[in-house]
């Protein structure tokens, strides 16, 4: 690739390392380290206070939860620092911020103020509607939505280090995104019964780089660590997206636009530790008051935000 | 076939299974205190030690693992689990969390810094090159890591690494203040064993190199002499589902 030189192969070559203070190791790595955990939408310092209490592994800073950008519309842009500073302060877990899809001069102000992970999220109003942010020229790493398996692998080509599914955001309907875990795994499923004859007419129709498509034939997975999002909004949601294969969830408005967020906070990160387990699942769901208001998004009228990238 | 407990609450615990796995050992998740009866060693992975604390406490598993340590039976914590392991740890989020402890030493969170500063480096390690063989230094993949500010007489040293000037990093949540501990030398140390205790700052677990899953099999191997209690046989096994495929490791 570049002039700088390719430092280390990560699995048998497919994806390459052009920052050379941050290599893609370090990048993936703190994505491994988040595996199993919840990431939670907070506003001010003291959600965030809240959501470490309750165990979230890492929080993603805001000014509106998606629920809000919904209701009151207009143009949804990166936070002001200063306020993801303050939370940052608040918390020792990692902290995220959202910037908008191509908008890398967002993503430059977010790696100066030194937060943990950017993501380049269709939730604000998208800067570019041709071209996603060149994420290999960044030293921070980031996390992209993803429909399905070719825009998976095509947001990994520009440099993602972790992937989530778009879902439908500030909705509480979990539909979007079990629709667009179904639909990664569908395809790596079909991929790794494929012949290998047949990988580059699939990688064209997917629209995806076909040595990162061959890469997750082999692997059986993403090549990257895949989060669910978009909807999640109960215990019994999160642990539906980890059953379904994904390593952790992010939970937007889910958390703060219910009845008891502390509480649910910490059902929700029960939840995705013992997924598996019915009778833990029982326990930590009972009583947790309201939850966030949901959306029909059988109503023509709701903005899909998913739609809003390729 | 010996078998080896990893906690599983939240991090890298499919990372370590994988790794014991390409050693042709079984790694069994841990979730419940009950299930530390089932292992004879157990490795606490890395993750978000204060998420990893909070599971700890909601499911009653601190006194299991601090009898289980107590026992003398081997354990490993890398990253997180290593401030699991130590009896102080500084630069905690405000009202602390509880530690596991045994380890005598005092270990600062995220150390290094944030994301930006995590970092990877080859680091000599004389003592796993002449345990387990292998060149004389490892890759040391360093997320948000923590660092030993301070060790105890029993404490062995096994590799450290430059400090680099940090203070202004660490100025945020630092109650305590250690400018005393770290001012008389420049380096910090990032792996220690004492006993049958074995704590490193860095993440074998996402590299390729397996040679400090071998060394730590070693220990479990050397409390087998003394004790044939320590291997055991693969019993009652709890898969639930097929195993997990995994992420690619580094080469």
């Amino acid at each position: 690739m570049a002039d700088t030189g390719v430092v280390t192969v990560y699995g048998n070559g497919a994806i390459y390392e052009t920052a050379k203070k941050s290599p893609f190791s370090v990048k993936v790595g703190l994505a491994q380290m988040l595996r199993g955990g919840v990431i939670m939408d907070v506003v001010n310092a003291e959600q965030a206070r809240v959501a470490e209490e309750a165990g979230a592994c890492a929080v993603m800073a805001l000014e509106r939860v998606p629920a809000d950008i919904r209701a009151q519309g207009g143009v949804a842009r990166m936070s002001d620092p200063q306020l993801i500073k303050e939370i940052k302060q608040a918390v020792t877990i990692p902290v995220m911020a959202k910037a908008r899809i191509g908008h890398f001069v967002e993503a430059q102000i977010l790696e100066a103020i030194g937060i943990d992970y950017v993501d380049e999220s269709e939730v604000l109003t998208v800067a570019d509607e041709e071209n996603h942010i060149n994420k290999h020229n960044f030293r921070i790493p980031f996390v992209c939505g993803c429909r399905n398996l070719g825009e998976a692998l095509r947001r990994i080509r520009e440099g993602a280090a972790m992937i989530r599914t778009k879902g439908e955001a500030g909705t509480g309907n979990v539909i979007e995104a079990v629709r667009h875990v179904r639909s990664v795994m569908g395809d790596i499923r079909v991929l790794r019964n494929m012949d290998d004859d047949e990988v580059f007419s699939f990688a064209k129709k997917i629209a995806a780089p076909y040595d990162l498509v061959m890469q997750t034939k082999q692997l059986g997975r993403l090549p990257v660590v895949q989060f669910a999002a978009g909807g999640v909004a109960t215990p019994a949601d999160a642990a539906l997206m980890m059953q379904l294969g994904c390593d952790g969830v992010f939970v937007g408005s889910g958390v703060f636009k219910s009845g008891d967020p502390a509480r649910r906070a910490r059902a929700i990160v029960q939840a995705v530790t013992h997924y598996s387990d019915p009778d833990v699942l029982a326990d930590v769901s009972c009583g947790l008051g309201e939850a966030m208001v949901g959306i029909n998004l059988n109503d023509e009228k709701v903005e899909r935000y998913a739609n809003r990238s390729e | 076939m010996a078998l080896v407990g990893v906690l599983a609450l939240q991090g890298s615990f499919n990372e370590h299974i994988a790794a014991l796995r390409r050693l042709g050992v079984k790694g069994v998740e841990i979730r419940k205190p009950e299930q530390l009866h089932n292992v004879a060693s157990l490795i606490i992975p890395g993750g978000e030690s204060t998420t990893m604390a909070k599971l700890a406490e909601y499911h009653n598993l601190f006194p299991a693992l601090r009898d289980f340590v107590k026992m003398g039976k081997p354990v490993w914590g890398t990253c997180a689990g290593l401030i699991f392991l130590a009896n102080n740890a500084t630069g905690q989020k405000t009202g602390g969390q509880e530690l596991v402890g045994g380890l005598d030493c005092t270990v600062h969170r995220n150390f290094f810094g944030s994301q930006i500063q995590s970092f990877e480096a080859e680091i000599p390690a004389p003592e796993l090159s002449s345990k387990v063989g292998g060149p004389e230094t490892f890759r040391g993949v360093f997320i948000r890591a923590p660092a030993i500010l301070e060790v105890g007489p029993e404490v062995q040293v096994l590799a450290d690494y430059p400090a680099r000037s940090n203070k202004d990093l660490d100025a945020n949540s630092a109650v305590e203040d250690q400018e005393g501990k770290t001012g008389s030398e420049d380096r910090v140390i990032i792996a220690v064993r004492q006993g049958n205790l074995l704590g490193t700052a860095f993440h074998p677990e996402l590299t390729a190199d397996t040679r400090w899953h071998s060394y730590f099999l070693k220990m479990i191997g050397e409390v087998g002499e003394g004790s044939s209690s320590s291997v055991v046989a693969v019993g009652a096994d709890s898969n639930l589902n097929q195993p997990r495929i995994d992420l690619p490791v580094f080469q």
